[in-house]
């Protein structure tokens, strides 16, 4: 590695991590939250029985799961202004990923939900709770400890699935480095230096979770 | 009081309840006995509404309500004025002992937190759980568990406790400190309704006795005739195969 090499890694290296603040992470924080409440929504759709919904929520989820990420931001970006839909860039990257989170996490979610077991739900009732309040208040904080280590997956995944963004012309870490390596041919260091970037998030991530889950458990 | 007319309740083709009248008076305490499967769960699930009835009538103090149509208010209602106690606790895993028995109370009475947690303690303390407070659903032993369970039936002083087999789950050596705070209850003139193998505890502390089978209610009797004289011949052979164990 020549000096001329290590100078631009060094100087790439705060432009990617600045790329990973600016887009990857608000793409990533904006998309799993919206994520999670579809998550949520479709499991307590799935659990609570209504017939219309339920099979709707099926239907979504069997859509999600069966096509590839990449062509659905294709469908939503380049396809949807066909049809006279015109969406920013960026507001189809957090479409499609939320969509994609939400699908995923709404099994994790469900079977979360009904690891909690039924009789507390009647306990709920009976102290005269009404659905909602025994819901956000007794399930939903049970569920959450069963269903971190799945849905901390999920974060970690999605991080690095913002990647596909790129295709889009949304600027993030992977954009960036192609960006710089297009003008100074070093493609090998700099994917690389895209790829620690990766790594340091996901690192601090997984130290996260980690630490969420000591403190859930201590909890108990 | 409480009065219960001619429930009817299936599920699917399975009859369980096939005409059940009942009839309970302030401070009454009744034990219902009977063999397994002959809906005596079912009986308290559809006095709470946790099980939908197919018909029968509820008739508390001066309100009338259908069992089978009451409207969600009504069954918020009637849940205000009844308390139960499961088989198997059923205690909110993510709460505190203490946060058990006020959670009712701070979301479903709106009532103030500190106002909650004094009415909360009093009734831990009364099933002597003053030491376990924060202790959680499972740092307690059983009989602690259920005792919490009462105390959280207890707080949102009902007029009525419906208690499903509460020391059934228990292992023996639990059993007496519970009983003992259903003894103390009762003494205290809470009316109770209490499905339970305990014949000790229906022969000495329930006032009333039913004997129910296939649905139907086969004896009520005060506790004394019901164990030395009762007047069906079904009850006859229940005591003397109990009294050989
Ligand atoms: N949700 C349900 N769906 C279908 N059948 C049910 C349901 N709940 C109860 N049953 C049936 O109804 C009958 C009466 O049940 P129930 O639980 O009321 O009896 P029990 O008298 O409480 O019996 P045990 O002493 O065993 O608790 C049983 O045959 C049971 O299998
Ligand atoms: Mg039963």
């Amino acid at each position: 590695m020549s000096a001329r090499i290590i100078e631009i890694l060094i100087n790439s290296f705060w432009d990617l991590l600045l790329a990973g603040i600016k887009v990857t992470i608000p793409l990533t924080v904006i998309s799993f939250s919206i994520g999670l409440v579809i998550a949520l929504f479709t499991a307590l759709v799935q659990t609570a029985k209504i017939p219309v919904l339920k099979s709707l929520a099926r239907f979504y989820v069997w859509i999600i799961r069966g096509t590839p990420m990449m062509v659905q931001l294709f469908v939503v970006y380049f396809g949807l202004p066909s049809i006279g839909i015109l969406l920013p860039a960026f507001t189809s990257a957090v479409l499609v990923f939320s969509l994609s989170v939400g699908a995923y996490c709404s099994e994790t979610v469900r079977a979360a939900l009904e690891s909690v077991p039924y009789g507390q739900i009647e306990a709920g009732y009976c102290v005269g709770m009404n659905y909602w309040q025994i819901m956000f208040r007794i399930i939903i904080p049970q569920a959450l400890r069963t269903a971190f280590p799945p849905l901390s997956n999920s974060l970690i995944g999605l991080v690095k699935d913002t990647s596909l963004a790129y295709n889009v012309a949304i600027v993030e870490i992977m954009a960036t480095a192609q960006r710089i390596a297009s003008r100074t041919y070093d493609y090998f260091w700099l994917y690389i230096e895209a790829a620690f970037i990766y790594l340091i998030f996901c690192t601090v991530l997984q130290w996260l979770q980690r630490h969420f889950e000591a403190k859930l458990e201590t909890k108990r | 009081m409480l009065e219960i007319k001619n429930i009817y309740k299936s599920f699917g083709d399975l009859e369980v309840l096939k005409g059940v009248n009942l009839t309970v008076n302030k401070g009454d305490v009744i034990a219902i006995l009977g063999p397994s499967g002959s809906g005596k769960t079912t009986l308290l699930r559809c006095i709470n509404f946790l099980e939908r009835a197919d018909s029968g009538t509820m008739v508390f103090d001066n309100d009338t309500y259908d069992m089978h149509s009451a409207t969600s208010k009504q069954i918020a209602a009637i849940r205000k004025r009844t308390g139960f106690v499961f088989q198997n606790y059923n205690l909110f895993a993510n709460k505190t002992a203490l946060g058990n028995v006020t959670e009712g109370l701070i979301v479903a009475r709106k009532m103030k937190k500190a106002q909650a947690e004094e009415i909360g303690k009093k009734a831990l303390d009364k099933v002597g759980l003053s030491d376990r407070y924060d202790y959680y659903p499972s740092q307690l032993s059983g009989g602690q568990q259920q005792r919490v369970a009462i105390a959280r039936a207890v707080a949102a002083n009902p007029e009525v406790i419906l208690f499903d087999e509460p020391t059934s789950a228990l292992d023996p050596e639990l059993i007496g400190e519970v009983l003992s705070v259903m003894r103390d209850l009762a003494s205290e003139g809470m009316t109770m309704l209490v499905v339970t193998h305990e014949i000790n505890f229906a022969r000495n502390v329930s006032n009333q006795v039913i004997f129910m089978e296939n649905g139907v209610i086969v004896e009520q009797n005060d506790s004394k005739t019901f164990f030395e004289n009762p007047r069906e011949e079904r009850v006859k052979t229940f005591i003397q195969n109990i009294s050989r164990e």
